[in-house]
C-alpha cells in the first residue's frame, strides 16, 4: 500500500501541469528584469509598485468592480427566483426553462459577442459598461441558477410551513425563515458570478465603448513588450483576487449544505 | 390561504424573469443576426436589400473555407486530446483516491483564474525567449531555443487541453462514481483480467460522461478569440479572428454575421453527428 501506483504518480504529474504555467505569473512579477525568462536576476517589488500611479488601471478597476456587482446582483437576484421555481414547483416548461437559462454556458464567445454588439446597437444601446453589464448577467446566469438550486435542494420545506402555521405571512416567513437558510447559497451566488464577470474576457472586448473593464485593459497591455512586467505583476493580483473569492464562496456553499443538517441556526 | 395560487403559476412567475432574460438574449441576437447577414456593406452604410450575397462569399471564398476547417479540425484535436489526458485522472479520483473532495477542489480551483491570464502564461512560457526555452538553455539540454513551441496548433491545442480540464474531468468523473461496483466484482469473478473488465464494463457505462466532456471542450473551442490570438500566430488563426475583423477593422458587420452564423451551424452539425456516432458505438461496444 505504501508504494504510490503508477496512476497515482499520473494524477501528480497532472496536477503540476495544471498549477505549474498559472504560477509562472507570480514567479516573473518579483523578477528584477522585463524579460520573462530563467535565470531570475534579482527579486523587486517596483513592477507592483509602479502599478498604483497608473491612471488608466485603476480606472479599468473601477469599471470591472462595478460591472461586476452589477452582474452579480442581476444574475443572482433572477437565478434566485428560479432556483426557487424549480427546486419547489412543479409547472409546464419546467424543463424546457431550465435548459435554456444553462444555454450561455455552452454557446461560443465569439458568438455571443457578436450577437449581443448587433443586438444592442439595434435597439440602440451602445457599446458601454451598460452593454458589459447586460452581457454578463447573461452569461452569469446559469452558474447562480446552478449553486442556488443546490441551496434550495437542501432546504426541507416543511420548515415554511411550519412558519405559515404559527401566523407569519409571506414577507416575514422569507425573511426570518427562507433568507437565512438559503443566505450562505446567495453569498456563494454572488461571489462566483463576481468572479465570472470580472475575469471575462471576450464580450467585453465586444461590447466596450471608451471604457474598458480591466481585462480589456491587460489586453491592451499584453502587446506592449516594455509593460510586460507591470501586466505580470497586475495578472498575478488577480489570480489572488479570484482564488480568494472563490475560497470564500466554497466555505459558504459549504455553510449552506451544513447547515441543513443541523437545523438552522 | 398561503397557496393564494396554483402551484403551476407561481413555478413560472418565479422562474419567468430568468427564462425571459436568457430567452431574449438568445433569441432576438440571432434574429438580428439572420437579418444582418441577407443585407450587405456598401461603402459607408448597410444595404438592407435581401440578398444571399454574404453566403456566396462565405461559401467561395477559399480563406474562410479553410478557417472553418480548420476551427473544427483544431477543436476536434484539443477535444481529444484534453479528454484522453482527463479519464486517468477522472478514474482515479472517482475509484482510487481517498480524499475526493479534495483532489476535486484542487483540480476545479486553476479553472477560477482568468482565461486570459492562463493563455498569456502558456505565451510566455512557450516564447522564443522564454520560460521553457530559457529554462533548457541554462541546463544546456538545448543549444539554441526551439521554435517549434508558439505561434502554431501544437500551441493552441496544449494551451487550450489546460485551459478546459476540469470541463473533461467533472462530467466522466460523475459517470465513474455512478458505476455499481458489484458490476466490476461480477466482471472479474467472471474472469475478466483488469484490461478486459475496464474495456466491457467500465469504458462504455462512461460513455454519456465522455460524450458530454466531448461537448463542453468542443463547441466553445471553435469559437475561442484569445487562444489562437495570443499562442496560434499566423498559422494558428481560426474562424473566431476572421469574425472579429468583421465587426471591427473590416467594419463588414454583414459579412461578420454570416460568419457567426455558419461557424454555429457547424458547430451544430459536427455537435449531432458526434453525439449520434458515439451512442451508437457505445451501444455496440455492450
Amino acid at each position: 500500500m505504501t508504494r504510490p501506483s503508477g496512476l497515482a504518480i499520473y494524477a501528480i504529474a497532472y496536477l503540476v501541469f495544471l498549477y505549474l504555467p498559472v504560477l509562472f505569473l507570480p514567479l516573473f512579477s518579483f523578477n528584477d528584469g522585463t524579460i520573462v525568462a530563467f535565470p531570475i536576476k534579482g527579486w523587486t517589488l517596483e513592477w507592483y509598485r509602479q502599478l498604483g500611479g497608473q491612471d488608466a488601471l485603476i480606472g479599468a478597476l473601477m469599471n470591472s468592480v462595478i460591472v461586476g456587482l452589477l452582474a452579480a446582483t442581476l444574475a443572482t437576484s433572477m437565478g434566485l427566483f428560479a432556483a426557487r421555481a424549480y427546486v419547489r414547483y412543479r409547472f409546464r416548461g419546467k424543463k424546457a426553462s431550465e435548459g435554456l437559462v444553462m444555454l450561455p454556458l455552452v454557446i461560443p464567445g465569439i458568438i455571443v459577442a457578436s450577437s449581443m454588439l448587433v443586438l444592442f446597437i439595434s435597439i440602440g444601446i451602445k457599446p458601454s459598461l451598460t452593454a458589459i453589464t447586460l452581457g454578463h448577467t447573461f452569461l452569469a446566469l446559469p452558474f447562480a441558477v446552478s449553486i442556488l438550486k443546490s441551496a434550495f435542494d437542501d432546504f426541507d420545506p416543511s420548515l415554511e410551513e411550519a412558519a405559515y402555521d404559527l401566523g407569519s405571512g409571506v414577507v416575514e416567513t422569507f425573511r426570518r425563515v427562507t433568507l437565512p437558510i438559503v443566505a450562505p447559497g446567495i453569498v456563494a451566488s454572488l461571489l462566483v458570478t463576481f468572479t465570472v464577470s470580472f475575469d471575462e474576457f471576450v464580450l467585453a472586448f465586444f461590447l466596450s465603448g471608451s471604457e474598458t473593464t480591466l481585462p480589456v485593459y491587460i489586453w491592451s497591455q499584453i502587446r506592449f513588450p516594455a509593460k510586460l512586467p507591470n501586466t505580470l505583476a497586475l495578472g498575478s493580483l488577480l489570480l489572488l483576487a479570484s482564488v480568494a473569492l472563490l475560497v470564500v464562496a466554497e466555505f459558504f456553499r459549504r455553510r449552506s449544505a451544513k447547515s441543513t443538517f443541523g437545523g438552522s441556526k | 390561504m398561503v397557496n393564494f395560487k396554483s402551484e403551476a403559476s407561481r413555478g413560472i412567475a418565479l422562474s419567468g424573469p430568468a427564462t425571459l432574460y436568457v430567452g431574449l438574449l438568445v433569441a432576438a441576437p440571432l434574429a438580428i443576426l439572420v437579418a444582418y447577414s441577407l443585407w450587405t456593406q456598401t461603402y459607408v452604410s448597410v444595404d438592407r436589400t435581401v440578398t444571399l450575397a454574404n453566403y456566396r462569399e462565405a461559401f467561395t471564398d477559399p480563406l474562410v473555407r479553410y478557417l472553418m476547417i480548420r476551427s473544427v479540425l483544431i477543436a476536434g484535436a484539443v477535444t481529444l486530446f484534453t479528454v484522453a489526458l482527463a479519464y486517468p485522472i477522472a478514474y482515479f479520483i472517482a475509484l482510487k483516491a481517498r480524499r475526493k473532495t479534495l483532489w476535486l477542489l484542487l483540480i476545479t480551483i486553476p479553472f477560477w483564474s482568468s482565461y486570459l491570464l492562463r493563455v498569456f502564461a502558456w505565451k510566455l512560457i512557450l516564447g522564443f525567449n522564454g520560460v521553457l526555452n530559457s529554462a533548457l538553455l541554462s541546463i544546456g539540454v538545448i543549444d539554441t531555443p526551439l521554435t517549434f513551441l508558439l505561434y502554431n496548433e501544437f500551441a493552441v491545442v496544449l494551451t487550450l487541453a489546460h485551459a478546459w480540464a476540469p470541463f473533461a474531468i467533472l462530467p466522466i468523473y460523475v459517470s465513474l462514481q455512478k458505476i455499481d461496483l458489484s458490476l466490476l466484482e461480477a466482471a472479474t469473478d467472471l474472469g475478466n483480467s483488469a484490461v478486459q473488465r475496464f474495456l466491457r464494463v467500465t469504458l462504455p457505462l462512461t460513455i454519456p460522461g465522455i460524450i458530454a466532456a466531448c461537448l463542453i471542450i468542443f463547441i466553445p473551442t471553435v469559437g475561442d478569440y484569445v487562444t489562437p490570438s495570443l499562442v496560434g500566430g499566423s498559422d494558428g488563426k481560426m474562424i473566431a479572428n476572421l469574425i472579429q475583423v468583421q465587426f471591427g477593422a473590416a467594419n463588414n458587420w454583414p459579412l461578420g454575421a454570416t460568419l457567426s452564423l455558419l461557424a454555429m451551424m457547424s458547430v451544430g452539425f459536427v455537435a449531432i453527428v458526434f453525439v449520434l456516432a458515439a451512442s451508437g458505438l457505445g451501444r455496440r461496444i455492450r
